[in-house]
């Protein structure tokens, strides 16, 4: 090894899940690896707000990369959410049939399905559909079972693959958002990026991944001439209460119709119910809000699948961006003009499904290219050395009351309940914090172990928390913020 | 009485009555030393109107910061009503007090705050942080 | 032991909760001659909102002298140290049976308690932004009025000096006067509905004495600010609480407050298989605030929301009595009488309780509701069957004032046919 130690062998732009999922993969090799994050922590863009659905891979075009890495994503969650141990469950999803004339839609889906290599569709009447899900609407006339579908937490994957990744040596710089993408040589790059206190710094890398989400776009453009246009495309949804969770045990789609795209009605893995998304094309990615007219919409389509939704349990609304691009499909490898450059562009659904599997179709790619162009032996490492589990983050609430009993003697902060509402306690808070990369904002908190996340919406549990992520971060609780720096919840004094 | 009326015009002052639910809007009409209320639909309303208008008061409640208890803010009251154009004053002088724990409910914190003829207490004990 | 080797220790009395229920509860179950009781109470100190309340305006009827939250919470707190009532701080319940035994934990591990009864008093909960699905980002600066006025008078933080309020209910109404006085400038508190339900006395003195307006049928429709909140939009609504449009307007902040509404807190009670009233969000109780699972009774705000602390702490001794009697009797003895159903109707929303034995009765009963609007001129009328029994004229009636009728076991008693009783608006 007489690689200079400033050089990285890949600088990867982004730790939402495509990012963290390739940092995972490439760290299983000898590398340098440097993950840049603009935002303050890792799943901070799309992958925070989705369907949180593992697709079962029948709706891309046969042959795409959406749908062989999604069918081939869906098949290593299994394994992958026990080894890294985070929450997914194989419950299934339906598509929805209303119409006679439609059916034979439904019949082409289920034929793409097989043709993708999708195990476990079966076609059924509306009745028997409704066996299964009985609050389903009577108006159901036909639906598609896709048994290898199912849910997951998106926030605790894509924490799992930064974790898994770190733990393996790949290291995660946060709000540091990049600038300038150069040639330093013809072997290396050169990127510029505005670290957390506003200054410019510089690393030099051989390989550069393109994992920016949103703003793949911008990095993409800043090293080819084939330029690239993300549109983020909005979607909103809502999330009811527990107490509405066991409505439904399949994720619900409809049947893309003349009648619209559908809406979704799904438990989530941790037990709430999820509608949405519509779709709106907006013009710029930090359009996340929801609006009155989108929750309308995903509202009154929801009910055509299960005309009984209580949304008078809903306990929050939110909106994500979609990375849409006119190709359509994800846009994953080197542009012809900027070798070394590798995107993980356009991802967009099924992205979330299919980054176990892009995280490794990409490493190879930039391994193999490290090798051939003889910039470094990019040697596998051996498998004892690498880190292949990973302790999922602690819920006392779930443990036997003995075993709860045990751990809070261990450490008495796990006595501590600090968010009444999902029975979160000051260790389970302390646990989200010290992981590498750990939580540094209140949202980071949320989204590891879900404080504030019940139906309260951190009501009565923010002073608290803000005052041990202060205490354990060393800082004023002036200084926390709930996301990014300008989020700060409190005033400073004067 | 009518030689008692100066020669401006009277000033009528519109309020609602809070001595109960119904919340009647009151018109007190004051000309010179001569107070008189309407729209009230019992006695409590005429005297609540009355003296809103001619010597309203408020009792002030706040906090203040507390070093060395056992939480970070004691809770301060006047101890009585205070005359209402002296609330900011009051609470000018409420926000110089910094307190050291113990503090005892009831404990007189400034006498005679602003002025106002009434002590500035506080409101709950607060025990020294062992 | 219990199944998992955890020691199970007994108590005669588990009171759920050391705010003012919780502690007027204990205080009556005491009175009534219940030796063995504990409270268990999450907070570090006992008083439970209360503390955070440091307005004044209560103890009004109980004391007949206005006190703040503190010194009445105070008054309370005393007289269960007198009595020496154990109150175990920093202890969380988790877990109700439906045979009463109890899961909490605190600091020192996971304890299971047998309770011989049971009185809930875990409050209530404010209801959060996300449930009014406000149109817009969700960025930093947004609290419930409860959650302000925490940090500001515990905590000591200040939060924001240019605010705008969704709702007035109380502690809205409190906290604009409250951040007024500490130099933020409150814009505007909004209303969707056409009343407030707040008190009178706090729409004078919380914002019509800081020249505050308050806008009535007005609702925030967009949040602006992707980080921090920079501003709102607040829009009219028509009578169907749709946004009128046309009617937008800026209101520039760095703070928005939410007081829509209380929800009583009763995940234990629903876990524990408690039949739960629709309209209440509280359990389903009889005359002697008994729950359906025998020996588990309920007061305060986990039953129904208050307007005044002092019907909260009446009602937690009649809890804290019917305990006594539960746990001297060993049964309900009453309750082999079949109930009488109370129904609202109307005009009427609720009432607590909702259903009376008979025979189980004090010689007089306060049925307390609340109306679903303001009303002038009505008569409260109370129905036996299909007989009225008895009107009242109300010259006034809102939804957030809790209204009362007293009935009286020697009139039940003597319409033993009675299965329903009926309390409604007439005109």
């Amino acid at each position: 090894m007489n690689k200079k130690k400033s050089i990285m062998d890949a600088v990867i732009i982004g730790a939402g899940v495509t990012g963290c999922s390739i940092a995972r993969s490439l760290s299983r090799y000898d590398l340098d690896i440097l993950v840049l994050e603009k935002e303050e922590d890792v799943c901070s863009g799309t992958s925070k707000a989705n369907s949180a659905i593992i697709h079962a891979g029948f709706d891309a075009e046969t042959g795409t990369l959406k749908a062989k890495l999604n069918v081939k994503g869906a098949k290593m969650l299994p394994r992958l959410s026990r080894e890294l141990d985070f929450p997914y469950k194989q419950n299934g999803s339906m598509v929805l049939c209303f119409r006679r004339e439609d059916e034979p839609g439904l019949k082409a889906l289920y034929e793409r399905g097989i043709a993708n290599g999708v195990e476990g569709l079966t076609l059924m009447s509306g009745d028997e559909a409704r066996k299964l899900e009985p609050a389903l609407s009577k108006e159901v006339t036909m639906a598609m079972l896709a048994s290898t579908a199912g849910i997951v937490c998106p926030f605790q994957m894509t924490a799992a693959f930064a974790e898994n990744a770190a733990a393996n040596g790949a290291r995660f710089r946060f709000l540091t958002e990049v600038i300038r993408i150069e040639k330093a040589d013809h072997s290396l790059y050169k990127v510029t990026f505005r670290d957390a206190s506003g200054n410019e710094e510089e690393v030099d890398t051989r390989t550069v991944v393109n994992a920016a989400g949103l703003y793949s776009d911008v990095c993409h453009n800043m090293v080819s001439e084939d330029k690239l246009e993300v549109i983020p495309r909005r979607g909103e949804y809502l999330i009811l209460d527990k107490t509405a969770g066991s409505l439904v045990s399949h994720t619900i789609f409809q049947l893309p119709s003349a009648l619209g795209k559908g809406v979704l009605v799904t438990p989530t893995v941790h037990g709430n119910l999820l509608i949405g998304p519509n779709a709106e094309d907006v013009g710029s990615a930090e359009e996340t809000n929801i609006t009155a007219k989108g929750l309308a919409e995903i509202r009154s389509t929801a009910l055509l699948s299960v005309p009984s939704v209580p949304y008078g349990q809903t306990i929050t609304g939110f909106a994500g961006l979609r990375a849409h691009t006119k190709r359509g499909d994800f846009i994953l490898g080197e542009p012809a003009d900027a070798k070394g450059f590798f995107d993980a562009a356009g991802v967009e659904s099924p992205g979330l499904s299919a980054s176990p599997a892009l995280g490794d179709y990409l490493a190879r790619r930039i391994v193999n290219y490290l090798r051939k162009s003889g910039l470094s032996k990019a040697v596998h490492k051996d498998r004892k050395e690498i880190v292949t589990r990973r302790r999922g983050f602690i819920h006392a609430g779930e443990l036997p009351a003995d075993k709860r009993d045990a751990l809070i003697r261990k450490d008495p902060d796990f006595g501590v309940i600090i968010c009444r509402c999902e029975n979160i306690s000051a260790g389970e808070i302390k646990d989200a914090i010290r992981r590498t990369p750990g939580a540094v904002s209140m949202d980071g908190i949320k989204r590891r172990v879900r404080q504030g996340m019940g139906r309260c919406q951190a009501g009565f549990c923010t002073p608290a928390a803000m005052a041990i992520l202060a205490r354990e971060l060393g800082i004023p609780e002036e200084e926390v913020c709930k996301n990014r720096p300008g989020s700060e919840l409190l005033m400073k004094e004067e | 009485m009518a030689a008692k009326k100066n020669n401006s015009t009277p000033e009528i002052v519109e309020l609602t009555c809070i001595q109960c639910p119904i919340g009647c809007q009151l018109k007190v009409t004051v000309d010179g030393s001569d107070v008189s209320v309407t729209g009230n639909t019992c006695p409590r309303g005429e005297i609540y109107g009355k003296q809103e208008v001619t010597s309203p008061v408020r009792t002030v409640t706040s906090t203040v910061p507390v070093d060395n208890g056992i939480i970070a803010r004691a809770p301060v009251r006047t101890a009585a009503p205070i005359p209402k154009q002296s609330i900011m004053d009051v609470m000018e002088a409420v926000h110089s007090l910094k307190l050291t724990a113990p503090v005892t409910l009831g404990e007189v914190l400034i006498s005679n705050v602003a002025g106002t003829g009434s002590d500035l207490i506080a409101t709950r004990d607060i025990p020294a942080a062992s | 032991m219990s199944a998992n080797n955890l020691p199970i220790e007994k108590h005669e009395l588990v009171i759920v909760g050391g705010g003012p229920a919780g502690l007027a509860a204990a205080a009556s179950a005491r009175e009534s001659g219940v030796r063995d009781i504990l409270i268990i109470e999450r907070d570090s100190q006992p008083g439970g909102i209360l503390n955070q309340c440091i307005h004044n305006g209560f103890g009004l009827h109980t004391f007949g002298e206005e006190l703040t939250g503190p010194e009445y919470a105070a008054r309370y707190i005393r007289r269960v140290q007198e009595e020496n009532i154990p109150c175990r701080l920093g202890t969380i319940v988790t877990d109700i049976s439906r045979d009463r035994r109890i899961t909490c934990i605190s600091r020192e591990g996971v304890s299971l308690i047998d309770a011989g009864a049971v009185i809930l008093a875990m409050g209530c909960r404010e209801r959060p932004r996300g449930a009014l699905s406000i149109p817009g980002y969700r960025p930093a600066g947004i609290y419930t009025a409860g959650t302000a006025q925490r940090l500001m008078n515990i905590e000591g933080k200040k939060i924001g000096k240019e605010v705008v309020i969704l709702g007035s209910g109380d502690i809205g109404l409190i906290m604009a006067r409250r951040m007024t006085l500490e130099g933020a400038h409150v814009s505007a508190v909004a209303e969707l509905m056409s009343y407030s339900g707040g008190l009178k006395r706090n729409i004078v003195q919380c914002l019509q004495d800081y020249g505050i307006p308050l806008l009535l049928s007005h609702t925030v429709t967009n949040i602006h600010g992707r980080d921090h909140i920079e501003g709102v939009t607040i829009q009219e609504v028509d009578e169907h609480r749709s946004p009128i449009p046309g009617t937008e307007k800026y209101y520039p902040c760095d703070t928005l407050l939410l007081s829509c509404g209380l929800l009583p807190e009763n995940e234990l009670s629903r876990a524990a298989g408690i039949t739960m009233n629709r309209v209440t969000g509280g359990p389903d109780v009889d005359e002697s605030l008994s729950t359906d699972i025998p020996g588990v009774f309920a007061c305060g705000n986990v039953l129904h929301v208050h307007d005044l602390v002092d019907y909260v702490s009446e009602e937690a001794a009649r809890a804290g009595r019917s305990a006594a009697r539960f746990l001297s009797s060993g049964q309900d003895l009453e309750k082999d009488t079949a109930a009488v159903v109370l129904k609202a109707e109307g005009g009427v929303r609720y009432t607590v309780p909702q259903y009376i034995h008979p025979s189980g009765m004090d010689d007089k009963l306060t049925v307390r509701f609340r109306v679903d609007n303001n009303y002038r001129d009505r008569y409260v009328s109370v129905y036996f069957g299909s007989e009225r029994i008895s009107r009242q004229k109300k010259r006034v009636l809102a939804p957030g004032e809790m209204e009362q009728v007293v009935l009286t076991k020697e009139k039940l008693l003597s319409y033993p046919d009675t299965k329903e009783i009926t309390i409604k608006l007439e005109d």
